[in-house]
């Protein structure tokens, strides 16, 4: 008995200093897998049904609003695309570095309930295609959450909402900066360290800055929905709901980022005269 | 064709333990899942009480750690909770199985409280403090369900007659 709670203790203690104990991680996350799976099955079966189930009508229906939505949308694109461009001229003006884009992979939330401490889900892609630690999840709307454990064939990660999470966001109206705080709340983020004096109003869109080196830039992350301002605080109390699709979304997108290509090395003043005989480097 | 007795008494086993993981990760709505029950607590406390020569704590312990890897926890976690459930069990077993099924269900949110104590205290040290309100819930309804779940099981029991 006394043996046994002491592994229990030693593998709580090494679990905690995370990456002592990914191996066993990986071996235990593919034997449960079939019981996720099996939990997963009623849910895979009804989507696959309604998708296989559907009449013609319903189906001309969706087609119809999605290519509206589609049209929408790649109106919205080309303004992008003009802007971007325009983005990236002024930033090579300034002399800044591009900013650094990525590639998003479709993945698939595993219709499993976990700890209701903790808002972590499991996705249904592992090691096996290219996750890895740390890995950002997206959605259609923004930020889901992060990859804190891969194993084989799936792998587990946390929302931003889950109690040991923070992003690092700026308002996106002022650019301001500051944390916002997982509540395990699934509908809301904190704001603690926002002052007395900050400039934010209720509707804010907080957007990923990019500052944590984990989160890529730029992305939506929540919307301020309760500015309390206390006088006698030195912070206010400030409330936002995730933008992203936290409680009844199926699909995420998981980021690639691509590899920051390393400035490209400016030619060399080739003034030197060569003389043959000699390197000028 | 039967099974020598004792792999069915396996079989069985394995299955109870099998039906409660499957029940603790199956998905509820967001407002029913403070009220989730701990089943693998009951097939532990029922196991424990009723052949504590077949499942001990080496057995508590795999499952704790199949549930911590489960529920996405501390690994161990559940393990120790687990295993302070079965150990205190498997010492009272003798005066726990004569109780009256009341008195059963005492001992059960007892040690429910203890489990739910012990997965507080971790949680706690690793700054999971929300809710801690909520998580008394399933300590009640976990031994409201005692009696239920204790008649099935010996039902299972009986009818393939495990011993």
């Amino acid at each position: 008995m006394l043996l046994l709670i002491a592994t229990c203790i030693a593998l709580m203690f090494y679990d905690h200093q995370r990456g002592h104990l990914e191996k066993i991680h990986a071996a235990l996350s593919t034997l449960v897998y079939p019981v996720q799976a099996v939990v997963n099955a009623p849910y895979a079966l009804a989507g696959w049904a309604q998708e296989n189930l559907a009449t013609h009508t319903a189906l001309v229906n969706e087609n119809t609003g999605l290519k509206r939505q589609l049209r929408i949308d790649s109106v919205q694109l080309q303004r992008f695309a003009a802007l971007e461009q325009e983005n990236a001229r002024l930033r090579k003006l300034m002399q800044a570095g591009a900013k650094v884009a990525g590639h998003v992979v479709l993945a698939r939330l595993l219709a499993v309930d976990m700890d209701s401490f903790r808002h972590t889900v499991i996705i249904n892609k592992g090691a096996h295609d290219k996750v890895h630690d740390g890995q950002v999840l997206l959605d259609a709307h923004g930020i889901v959450g992060q990859v804190i454990r891969v194993g084989p064939v799936s792998s587990e990660a946390a929302l931003i909402t889950d109690p040991s999470q923070a992003i690092q966001v700026q308002i996106n109206r002022t650019g301001l900066r500051t944390l916002a705080i997982g509540t395990a709340d699934v509908n809301m983020l904190s704001l603690p360290y926002l002052p007395n004096s900050a400039d934010v109003k209720r509707g804010d869109l907080l957007v990923s800055s990019g500052l944590d080196g984990r989160y890529p830039p730029d992305y939506p992350v929540a919307v301020v929905t309760v500015v309390h301002r206390d006088p006698a605080q030195p912070f206010d109390t400030v409330m936002a709901r995730p933008v992203a699709d936290l409680d009844h979304g199926h699909d995420v997108l998981l980021y690639f980022p691509h590899k920051a290509s390393p400035p490209p090395a400016k030619p060399e003043p080739r003034t030197v005269k060569r003389t043959p005989g000699k390197k000028s480097r | 064709m039967r099974n020598p007795p004792r792999r069915r008494a396996n079989w069985v086993i394995v299955a109870s333990y099998l039906v409660a993981l499957l029940l603790t990760i199956w998905p509820l709505p967001n407002w029913a899942e403070p009220f989730r029950p701990a089943w693998v607590v009951l097939a532990t406390i029922y196991w424990c009480l009723f052949l504590p020569h077949r499942v001990g704590l080496l057995v508590t312990f795999g499952v704790g750690v199949l549930m911590d890897t489960l529920t996405g926890s501390l690994l161990g976690e559940h393990a120790l909770a687990l295993l302070l459930v079965a150990w205190i069990t498997l010492k009272l077993h003798l005066q726990i199985r004569v109780f009256p099924w009341w008195q059963q269900t005492l001992a059960v949110l007892v040690l429910m409280l203890i489990y739910t104590f012990v997965l507080f205290w971790v949680d706690g040290m690793l700054g999971y403090t929300q809710g801690a309100m909520l998580r008394w819930m399933p300590v009640f309804i976990t031994a409201l369900l005692w009696p239920w779940v204790m008649q099935s099981l010996m039902l299972l029991q009986q009818r393939y007659q495990v011993s």
